[in-house]
């Protein structure tokens, strides 16, 4: 009785660390991450999209959500975005005050004197076409995926409208459209801009605050653009690798 | 082999014949043409249609006003920044879809004064004491603002 004891320890110990060692060797096996990784960075791809947004130069006009509305048919309510703009007031007593009135669509107005504000600031949001986006690794029937270009889409036959990606989505990107049901979303203007043209946003932004570009050509302006500024990203925590970048992103910005 | 596993296995076989006979039906042609999703998903993406045609476009009618424009402050701003996309228009230039917009508010989306926005960026009044009863067009011509 003693002597099967000892060799039933001998054997768990053994099938035990083959067990370990054998998920070891399959977490690192190519075909196995792509099980648990819904998206994956494609080295060899031609083009991989971002935007530069640049803090310093927007003047919070909401021209960009106002055109993104036409552009895209996002429904008129002020509650439906893919592209808003927030207003940061941070008071001298160190308070913050974020303001978004109609998602900045009629502009931005201030409620503070100039004597109170210690710094104030505009922070357009869009969707950051997360390199590791949550929504993409949510989707429980696979309808949001990520496009040859790193681009986030969703395909509409597929989408069952079950939110999971809306509650998913660390920067608040997603709404659910009230007519089609269905999960919608900032493409980057997909349409626009695998025909030579840049998303909406850009076009009507006044300032020029955002810059539109391939990541992989190093001569685009957005490339250098990141080249010659201290850019950050929103929310890097969330380990989510956004192809949206900001110039002059304020530490209080969430 | 006995007769109940013989019959089960045989069981076993018909559904996953008929499991993978099912499944070639039901997944898409175009699936896994890029990855793991729908390929005619991007075309369907692609296939809509732009609103805003892009300032190239205006100019090449209304190039006189690109001339003006060109020349002053607003010369990077898109015209349909404030008149609207133009995709109707330019398909049917005498239906007038494209707005002119009127009165203060509208300037002062940009530039009303406010803490936020680059003093050395914009110029900004104060809309509540600049000339209350004047329209801003009335001294400034849009599309050349200090002409």
């Amino acid at each position: 009785m003693e002597l099967k004891n000892k060799k039933n320890r001998r054997d768990f110990l053994k099938n035990g660390a083959l067990l370990t060692g054998g998920m070891l060797i399959a977490s690192g096996m190519k075909p196995f991450s792509a099980l648990v990784y819904a998206t994956n960075h494609n080295e060899d791809a031609e083009h991989w999209y971002g935007m530069a947004i640049d803090i310093e130069k927007c003047i919070g006009c909401g021209n960009c959500a106002k055109a993104c509305k036409i552009e895209n048919d996002v429904p008129e309510e002020p509650f439906f975005f893919r592209t808003w703009v927030e207003q940061y007031t941070i008071l001298n007593d160190g308070s913050k005050i974020i303001t978004s009135e109609n998602g900045g669509l009629n502009g931005a107005s201030q409620d503070y004197t100039p004597d109170e504000i210690f710094k104030s600031f505009f922070v357009p949001k869009m969707c950051n076409h997360c390199t590791n986006s949550p929504c993409t690794q949510v989707c429980p029937v696979g309808a949001t995926f990520e496009s040859p270009e790193g681009v986030a889409l969703v395909d509409s036959t597929y989408c069952i409208g079950c939110r999971y990606c809306v509650q998913a989505c660390p920067y608040g990107c997603r709404y659910i459209h009230p007519k089609t049901k269905i999960a919608d979303k900032c493409t980057l203007c997909y349409h626009r801009i695998t025909n030579g043209q840049v998303p909406a946003c850009q076009e009507v932004c006044p300032t020029n605050a955002k810059i539109f570009g391939d990541l992989n050509d190093r001569s685009s302006e957005l490339v250098q653009f990141i080249k010659k500024h201290d850019w950050q990203i929103l929310k890097p925590h969330m380990n989510t690798k956004p192809k949206v970048v900001y110039n002059a992103l304020s530490g209080e910005v969430n | 082999m006995p007769k109940h596993i013989r019959r089960l296995l045989l069981l076993f076989a018909v559904l996953i014949t008929l499991f993978i006979i099912v499944r070639q039906v039901l997944i898409p042609d175009s699936f896994g043409q890029f990855g793991h999703y729908r390929g005619l998903a991007l075309e369907e993406n692609k296939a809509h249609v732009a609103r805003y045609v892009g300032t190239d476009i205006c100019a090449e009618c209304h190039w006189e006003t690109m001339e003006l424009k060109t020349a002053d402050m607003h010369a990077e701003i898109s015209c349909e920044t404030c008149h609207g996309p133009g995709w109707k228009h330019i398909e049917e230039p005498e239906q007038g879809q494209l707005t002119i917009p009127e009165g203060r508010e509208f300037c002062g989306t940009c530039h009303s004064r406010n803490p936020a926005r680059s003093a050395s960026l914009i110029a900004q009044v104060n809309l509540s004491d600049h000339n209350i009863e004047t329209n801003c067009s009335e001294c400034h011509n849009p599309h050349a603002p200090w002409n």
